[in-house]
């Protein structure tokens, strides 16, 4: 209902899925994250940008708790995550993640990779998972190798597959964690295309990526992190001609004229 | 600036024929290559000749010939032959001896069975059961009970011994194995550290040792009157002794997983158990067959070390057999033969470790 409401609005979202406070994080001595702020409304779609080292893929993976966190405190969809085991598994089966570097089980086929979640985490039989499946690598166009072996496909295949996987939980939030920095170049567009279809589909995404064209075409905001802080945040048509600081001025002209 | 157009693809010259090319490449490759061919074709010059000859050429084949007849030049077959029983099923009673063959027969059989099922689901199903159930007949046939006469393990002995004593070590120790392996990965403190004393304890002392302590010392924790199976004490210390290196191996296997699949894992919402056992394990054993197989063929050879404790497994019963004022001085023919079915069955298992690693291949074919 609330869904209907919003598109009529014409605004994503009445309420924030994912409320991150003061989040503040350290490998050892080095403070990665320091008081990090950011709340994302259901639907809404974030490309989170900056320098190698910023702390952006700390801090999406703080969200569905690959990392653990010192102070501060995160929500996602009225969850709080703490060391509770069951309120992590409970938010992860709610929250899909796409990795750098696909992590596929390269033991199980495609297939199997795809319907291991839903059997075991969501209870589906064989059959609906199988179903499901199938019908995901369908619309990422590689259904006709369901049987094969991860190892089997090419770099931008996985990456599809990974995605699939993903969304066969029929999570509410993917993550994207630089889905395109390991791929070769000609694979990325069919990586990219798959996730633009995504986009339009209304379900919420964080998107750690370099990819400025895809930050343009689809996303509500896009976030600029540096030193372990948000720096600065704006809809992508400010964000890219009007940056406000120096940071995002330079880091915009160093990746734009590459 | 030029265009090119695309070149043909074409067959690869062939300039000489297979053989001299092979020749070539592996025996005659560089001045150092072609000096170790020469000293290596000598040795077998020297070696050759009196191996062949005292194995086949100067060797008695009658197989009902005694010692003297035999002749001292050449090898003595019949010495085999006649104590063939003797180096098979040890002392076990010649009326019972069916049962043992019906052993080794159900295992056989088992094995060709399981070869034909094609469905993997059923598959782990029938592998599993046969685990579970097999072990329970196959003491029964050998010990007795359900109405088979009881044959005491002092009985048992020869290849029947050995084959018994390293399986039960190989599938005790394979679970067990695991589960020190996880122990020592563990993050629970207590976990960690009992697994790592257990491991370090017993790889730093050898088998004997083990096997010395566990048919001596384990004894005394029991009350005087009960008498322990010596055969069951020297499984025990070989499952002890076995577990920490399996345990090793297969948390080799487990360091290799990239952290990688843990978070996809992770990400995916599946609990500690679903993790190590649908993600974890099955990569790690993959990657651990061809240790796990060289550590299951260390532990079949050691069972020769029984001897110490008084178990006459395949190689004690040669020395058990030539103490036989028939058959004095025949101990060469014995550990020739012993050694060449050991060989046998050795390389089996090594054969059969490749043909898993290829099986469970999902790399490019």
């Amino acid at each position: 209902m609330s869904e209907l409401i919003n598109k009529e609005i014409g605004e994503k979202g009445c309420c924030d899925i994912i409320e991150v406070k003061e989040l503040n994080k350290w490998y050892g001595d080095f403070h990665v994250l320091k008081s990090v702020d950011l709340s994302v409304k259901e639907g809404e779609i974030i490309v989170v940008c900056g320098p190698s080292g910023s702390g952006k893929s700390t801090l999406i993976r703080c969200v569905n708790f690959l990392e653990k966190f010192q102070e501060g405190s995160i929500i996602v969809d009225g969850t709080e995550l703490t060391d509770d085991v069951k309120k992590i598994r409970q938010v992860r089966s709610e929250v899909s993640m796409v990795f750098q570097h696909f992590n596929l089980f390269p033991h199980l086929s495609i297939i199997d990779n795809l319907t291991l979640a839903p059997i075991w985490v969501h209870n589906e039989t064989k059959q609906e998972a199988k179903e499901k499946a199938l019908k995901l690598l369908d619309r990422v166009g590689i259904k006709d190798q369901a049987e094969k072996y991860p190892n089997q496909l090419s770099g931008g295949q996985q990456q599809r597959v990974a995605i699939a996987r993903a969304l066969c939980t029929s999570p509410k939030i993917m993550l994207f964690d630089e889905p395109t920095s390991a791929l070769d170049p000609e694979m990325i567009s069919e990586v990219l295309d798959v996730m633009v279809e995504l986009a339009k589909d209304g379900i919420t995404m964080i998107c750690v990526t370099h990819e400025m064209g895809f930050a343009k075409k689809v996303a509500d905001r896009v976030i600029f992190m540096d030193e372990g802080q948000i720096i600065e945040q704006n809809t992508p048509d400010k964000f890219f001609e009007n940056p406000e600081s120096d940071r995002l001025q330079l880091f915009l002209d160093q990746i734009l004229t590459q | 600036m030029a265009i090119y157009s695309l070149k043909e693809t074409k067959q690869p010259p062939k300039s000489q024929t297979k053989a001299i090319l092979w020749l070539k490449d592996n025996l005659f490759s560089s001045t150092l290559n072609v000096v170790l061919t020469f000293v290596a074709l000598y040795v077998l010059y020297l070696l050759l000749p009196p191996i062949l000859n005292w194995t086949i050429f100067d060797a008695n084949f009658d197989l009902t010939a005694d010692n003297q007849s035999c002749g001292r030049e050449g090898a003595c077959w019949s010495f085999v032959n006649a104590n063939f029983k003797m180096f098979i099923y040890g002392f076990y009673p010649q009326e019972e001896l069916w049962r043992v063959n019906t052993m080794f027969g159900i295992i056989a059989a088992l094995v060709a069975f399981g070869s034909l099922i094609k469905k993997t689901q059923y598959r782990a199903h029938y592998i599993i059961g046969s685990f579970l159930i097999y072990p329970v007949v196959a003491f029964i046939l050998l010990y007795g009970g359900l109405g088979l006469e009881i044959v005491e393990t002092d009985k048992w002995g020869g290849l029947t011994l050995t084959v018994v004593v390293a399986a039960v070590g190989i599938v005790a120790s394979f679970p067990l194995g695991i589960l020190f392996a996880l122990g020592r990965q563990s993050e629970m403190r207590v976990v960690k550290f009992i697994s790592v004393v257990y491991i370090e304890f017993v790889r730093g002392v050898p088998l004997i040792t083990i096997l010395f302590m566990a048919s001596v010392v384990l004894p005394l924790f029991f009350s005087a009157g009960m008498d322990f199976d010596k055969l069951l004490r020297a499984l025990i210390g070989i499952t002890l002794f076995q577990t920490a290196y399996i345990a090793e191996v297969i948390r080799g296997g487990l360091q290799a997983i990239p952290k990688g699949q843990y978070e996809a894992a992770d990400a995916a919402g599946l609990s500690f158990m679903q993790k190590t056992l649908l993600v974890i394990l099955p990569q790690a054993l993959k990657i651990s067959i061809p240790n796990i197989v060289g550590s299951f063929i260390a532990l079949f050879k050691d069972t020769t070390l029984l001897l110490i404790i008084g178990l006459f497994d395949m190689l004690a019963i040669v020395g058990a057999a030539t103490s036989n004022s028939d058959w004095l001085g025949r101990d060469t023919e014995g550990y020739v033969f012993v050694a060449m079915v050991i060989w046998v069955i050795l390389y089996s298992m090594s054969h059969y470790s490749k043909r898993l690693e290829v099986r469970f291949s999902t790399e490019h074919k």
